[in-house]
């Protein structure tokens, strides 16, 4: 079976410094992937350039086999690939709905079935369409994210820590959206501060330190890791 | 009190043109970042160009104008294409003088083509109405066109900001660029509409000064401060403040004239500008600077 996403030792950066040093990354249909580490550990850099978002120097990206190393957001998304950045990730002067419609761009045909989609994920966001998203609170910006990156039904989500400045409250609820999302079907790869939580939920999960793969393996064995705790989990 | 209504009508034929600037260097500014210098040259090749539709095919000022508008628009995509996205991916700084340049070309342009003198689009005067019921103001029928057109074509951009796929996709890139991009909106696309809309809108501006005053090379350019400063006013990249500030200005610049004299007019935009940049510089409506 092909693997949904498949990321072969990376190297890139911003600039001419390779932030990734050969970051070998893999999502199979269905699954929730975790990448946790230390701050600056190119968690983030990573997802961006998987993505397209930063020039990838050395390496190769495959999606269902295919090969999309420094294809452009664009194709991405055409071909299925949904991205949620961390930090400003709604349209703040467009309502709820406009931010909706935004994520589908490139889809053709009615939207009201995605739509009805998303507001059944978050019945939050249809009570609230008509709002200003910038004017909403942290929380319900991030379902605005996440519900604009669904729009396009897609078949891998990339979320760029879903839960940062969220309340407990809040992250567990994120966490339980998650689950109900990947629950349809949908590939889940994402980077998360929160690594206890989210290598809970999550079917793999991926510790990287300076670039590179340090450990990789299912959730629950990271979290029993005694070194992956010392290190990344705050004991 | 005629008197300040006689000077709100003429704020309001000012104000509208004023808009028709604003507008187009507001949108320039949420798509592209920088402040298009050549936005006022923009508006004088327009007047020419409706000039020259009136002149060589004989149509009247009011046919001119949608004309002039549709080839402004193309002029300003050329441009785009020729020159700013060749350096779109540098420092706002090197496109804002780079701007400067075009305008020079451009004005220069107009001088070659046209001359430099004087010139206008009707000989002849004509005969404002008088309003007995409004103080006994007077109306041309020329500055009351001006502001329903204008306002007609406000509603057009407002509609397609709002209603339009390409449209909201525009709001979205003004507002956040990199998730528009990460959302797949195709930015070249936007960028192009951006200039079709700025460009004609320039052009209406140029041809409603035409019409209300005359031709001249550097009409478009004596604008561009109180365009500017109703742009700052609305909000930087917001065009509907660009609509508010377009009308505050003009307003502003007419009434003036009641205490100090006519020569200040500019004046008094520039002051009001560089009073709200003190005050309160993401403008009435927040700005995206």
């Amino acid at each position: 079976m092909t693997s949904l996403l498949e990321a072969r030792d990376l190297y890139g950066g911003y600039g001419g410094v390779d932030i990734l040093q050969g970051t070998n990354l893999r999502v199979e249909p269905d699954e929730i992937v975790v990448i946790v580490g230390p701050n600056g550990a190119g968690k983030s850099t990573a997802m961006k350039a998987v993505f397209g978002l930063l020039r990838i120097r050395a390496g190769e990206v495959l999606y269902k086999g295919e090969p999309i190393t420094n294809a452009k957001p664009e194709q991405m998304v055409k071909r299925g690939i949904a991205y949620v950045p961390q930090e400003k990730n709604v349209f703040p002067s467009m309502t709820v709905r406009e931010n909706l419609e935004m994520g589908a761009y490139l889809m053709k045909g009615d939207l009201s079935k995605r739509l009805d989609k998303v507001y059944t994920l978050f019945p939050k966001l249809a009570e609230r369409r008509r709002q200003q998203a910038g004017l909403m609170s942290g929380g319900e910006r991030q379902m605005v994210a996440m519900g604009r990156a669904l729009m396009i039904d897609p078949e891998l989500l990339m979320l760029d820590e879903p839960t940062a400045g969220l309340s407990p409250l809040l992250i567990d609820e994120t966490f339980e959206r998650i689950k109900e999302i990947n629950a349809q079907g949908i590939g889940v790869l994402m980077v998360e501060q929160n690594a206890k939580q989210a290598l809970a939920i999550a079917d793999r999960g991926y510790v990287l330190a300076t670039g590179r793969n340090r450990h990789e393996d299912t959730g629950p064995n990271l979290l029993a890791d005694p070194e992956v705790a010392e290190m990344f989990l705050g004991g | 009190m005629t008197d300040i209504l006689q000077l709100l009508v003429y704020g309001l034929v000012l104000g509208s043109v004023l808009t028709m600037g604003a507008i187009g260097v507001s949108m320039i500014f949420g798509i592209l970042r920088f402040a298009h210098f050549a936005h006022g040259d923009f508006m004088t090749l327009g007047a020419y160009l409706g000039l020259t539709f009136i002149s060589a095919f004989g149509l009247s000022a009011w046919w001119a104008l949608p004309a002039a508008m549709v080839g402004m628009a193309v002029v300003a995509v050329f441009i785009d294409q020729v020159l700013y996205r060749r350096i779109r991916r540098t420092q706002p700084v090197i496109l804002l003088i780079a701007s400067f340049g075009m305008a020079l070309i451009l004005r220069s342009l107009v001088q070659l083509i046209w001359g430099s003198d004087n010139q206008s689009y009707a000989t002849g005067i004509q005969f404002p109405w008088r309003l007995d019921w409004l103080g006994g103001i007077r109306l041309k029928p020329d500055h009351l066109w001006i502001v329903l057109i204008s306002l007609g074509l406000v509603m057009a951009v407002h509609l397609f900001l709002t209603r339009t796929r390409l449209g909201k996709a525009m709001r979205a890139m003004s507002d956040n660029m990199d998730l528009a991009l990460v959302s797949g909106i195709p930015a070249e696309r936007v960028i192009m509409v951006t200039w079709v809309i700025g460009g004609a809108l320039a052009a209406a501006a140029g041809v409603f000064l035409g019409i209300d005053t005359r031709l001249h090379p550097v009409m478009g350019w004596s604008a561009l401060l109180p365009v500017f400063a109703a742009t700052i006013l609305g909000g930087i990249g917001r065009p509907y403040g660009a609509i508010a500030g377009g009308m505050i200005i003009g307003v502003s610049m007419e009434m003036s004239t009641l205490i100090i004299p006519a020569a200040y007019k500019p004046a008094v935009a520039f002051a009001i500008m560089v009073g709200m940049l003190i005050l309160r510089p993401q403008g009435i409506f927040k700005g995206t600077v």
